[in-house]
């Protein structure tokens, strides 16, 4: 029988599977935060059940953290970041805690702090779970019930999802990036349209990709409405996570990796469905609208609703609306208030060094407020010893600690009502980064080409003969 | 043990939108509590400032049933929004389509989650236009919705989750009636 690297994970981790019910699925490794577990710990509490398995347990502190530094002003974000620190130290689930030098956004240490693996089934109360799909693993976002279910028997209920394979085959062209790659297909298979599937990427453009690119494609598979985003994993999986802290080490690393080479779709075996995507045609993309499925290349005019298929038409009109838009007018050159570079999308040492390099000797252009918030503790450290922090600041944005920030505006970081922003997050709905605030999605090399001129910019015409 | 789904007769209000994210359902900005009570007066909270929101007009004085569109409930995986859902006072959401994380959420909190065929959608958003104050009979057992004129449109639902929502099943128990073989893997 012909299988896909999904069916191997999934047969792998199948406990049982009673006729007509979904399966138990096990569950290799449950990362935590603040937000999705509290209800779910207190579940556990009502019930007189303790932590199945405390060791495959990871948490941090992550969404309604501040980022600069100052003591939580907000009471009800400190009691729910208290109420996590209690719960771990009850149940010994190690914490990555506010002091902690590790700390981070959920999915940048996991993968960071080689807890994410290969072959692992790997879910947290957090649909950007996504991400760690890049490292050939099973993972998924659950809702708090299913954090209770988890913690109580480091077990799912799970129906079996489709596959579908996006294929990307040939060259990335100058300017673009993995960013653009997935906002490319949100916008060709929409918010709905991957609903019920696994999406494993393949193709040699996936395969081009450097580790932190694939997190990128991976984590925004939840845009398309997927369950999961994965990518085999190969040499370059293994070479990103060797020496890392949870990773395992000698003669264990030798055979994890012999096991983990078996994790690819065999020959033959077919998918659910399967798209392919030339990526040598993807052109560096923003979003226009108010969810990720609206992106068009940054070059290109604002869709006409008129023009559009009858069901997408209101849709259009409403988003156009929010945003503030003219129907078939340029986005290229329209002013902007604020530019957010972070996120679990894009705040790994890679990001910063894109944003860098277009913000390297420049200013941000006046009036614009721009925040570089890098993913972890690590990253900030990382980014600072190759001296990012002073191109960030010396071209006058604010160099931040590590959180989700203005991506899902919890902790204070936000944009105003009206205001426009270039963010490399992942979501563009309404007032998602602050009410009434208007978001382009981007790359961060699109997000720093706007810091630096104030516009929506074409970041390949700053790029001194790359064109 | 949970409350299980009876038949649930009941006004239906109409919200026309596709892609309805959980951001909107509920606002970022009203998760930092620990609990999942009393997030119905949050409860679409951008909306329901603009006039004429749906939810909250006369005719939708105790909907229980909630009639909308596709892809209800994607985005971000916050069980807040079934919980505001339920605390609002709707016992079961009839849309086009649900995104997957929102429908194992609702399910698991005694929403239920019913996806019709766009025909189906229309025909009873029509019978509401009509008559804002219809009530419509949500019928799990014999999984279908009926209207007044007794006309009814089958939904077809999950096998196990129709057999939680009807029983009230613990799902978290029904997993741990499995510990010896949770066990028996672990150590495999």
């Amino acid at each position: 029988m012909k299988r896909t690297l999904f069916d191997k994970i999934w047969d792998a981790h199948v406990v049982t599977e009673e006729a007509g019910r979904p399966a138990v699925l096990y569950i290799d490794l449950h990362l935590v935060h603040e937000v999705t577990s509290p209800q779910a710990f207190a579940g556990l509490a009502e019930r007189g059940l303790a932590v199945h398995r405390p060791g495959k347990t990871v948490a941090t502190m992550d969404h309604s953290i501040p980022t600069n530094g100052l003591p939580i002003a907000d009471d009800a974000a400190r009691n729910q970041l208290r109420t996590l620190a209690d719960n771990c130290k009850k149940h010994g689930i190690t914490l990555y805690d506010a002091d902690s030098p590790h700390r981070g956004i959920v999915h940048v240490i996991g993968p960071e702090l080689g807890y994410t693996q290969p072959g692992m089934t790997i879910v947290c109360g957090d649909s950007h779970t996504s991400t760690h799909g890049a490292f050939g693993a099973l993972a998924f976002g659950i809702g708090t019930s299913e954090v209770e279910h988890v913690l109580g028997s480091q077990c799912l209920l799970q129906r079996k999802p489709k596959t579908l394979e996006v294929r990307f085959e040939g060259t990335l062209p100058p300017g673009a990036s993995a960013k653009d790659l997935v906002l490319a297909m949100i916008a060709e298979l929409g918010v709905g349209g991957a609903t019920g599937h696994v999406i494993e990427y393949t193709g040699s453009a996936i395969r081009a990709l450097d580790m932190e690119s694939r997190m990128t494609v991976c984590n925004m598979s939840i845009e398309a409405g997927a369950r999961a985003g994965m990518i085999a994993p190969d040499e370059v999986t293994f070479a990103w996570l060797e020496g890392r802290a949870h990773a395992p080490a000698g003669a264990a690393w030798n055979a994890a990796v012999d096991r983990w080479r078996g994790l690819r779709t065999d020959d033959g075996a077919s998918y659910d469905r399967t798209i392919v995507i030339d990526a040598s045609l993807i052109p560096p993309m923003i979003t226009f609208g108010t969810n990720p499925g609206m992106g068009i290349p940054v070059t290109a005019a604002v869709p006409n609703p008129e023009e559009a298929d009858p069901e997408a038409r209101a849709a259009l009109a409403k988003a156009l609306l929010y945003m503030g838009l003219s129907p078939g007018e340029p986005l290229l050159g329209r002013a902007i208030d604020v530019v957010f570079i972070g996120s679990c999308t894009n705040a790994r040492l890679s990001d910063m060094r894109a944003a860098a390099s277009v913000m390297r000797g420049k200013k941000v252009a006046p009036g614009v407020r721009v925040l570089v918030v890098p993913g972890s503790q690590d990253v900030k450290r990382a980014a600072e010893e190759e001296g990012l922090d002073r191109v960030f600041r010396d071209a006058g944005a604010e160099w931040r600690d590590p959180g989700c920030s203005m991506c899902i505006a919890m902790n204070g970081d936000m944009i105003e009502p009206g205001q426009y922003a270039v963010s490399t997050s992942n979501r563009n709905f309404e007032g998602r980064q602050g009410r009434g605030g208007r978001t382009f999605l981007a790359s961060p090399m699109t997000a720093a080409a706007a810091a630096i001129t104030g516009r929506v910019t074409d970041v390949r015409t700053l790029m001194g003969g790359a064109q | 043990m949970k409350t299980p789904f009876a038949t649930l007769k009941s006004r239906a209000v109409i919200l026309t939108a596709d892609d309805v994210d959980t951001d909107q359902i509920i606002p970022a900005r009203f998760l930092k509590g620990t609990k999942k009570t009393g997030l119905g007066e949050h409860l679409f909270a951008d909306w329901r400032t603009r006039p004429g929101f749906p939810l909250l007009q006369p005719s939708a004085a105790g909907a229980q049933i909630l009639v909308t569109g596709t892809n209800f409930g994607c985005g971000s995986s916050r069980e807040h929004a079934p919980w505001a859902l339920v605390d609002f006072g709707f016992r079961a959401v009839i849309a086009r389509s649900f995104a997957d994380i929102f429908k194992e959420n609702a399910t698991k909190n005694g929403l239920l989650p019913v996806a019709l065929p766009e025909a189906a959608c229309v025909r009873i958003e029509l019978a509401l236009e009509q008559n804002p104050g219809l009530e419509l009979t949500v019928d799990l057992a014999a999984g279908r919705v009926s209207l007044p004129d007794n006309s009814w449109v089958a939904f077809a639902i999950d096998p196990f989750a129709k057999h939680c929502l009807a029983s009230g099943l613990d799902e978290l128990g029904y997993i741990l009636s499995f510990a010896d073989r949770i066990n028996a893997y672990e150590q495999r």
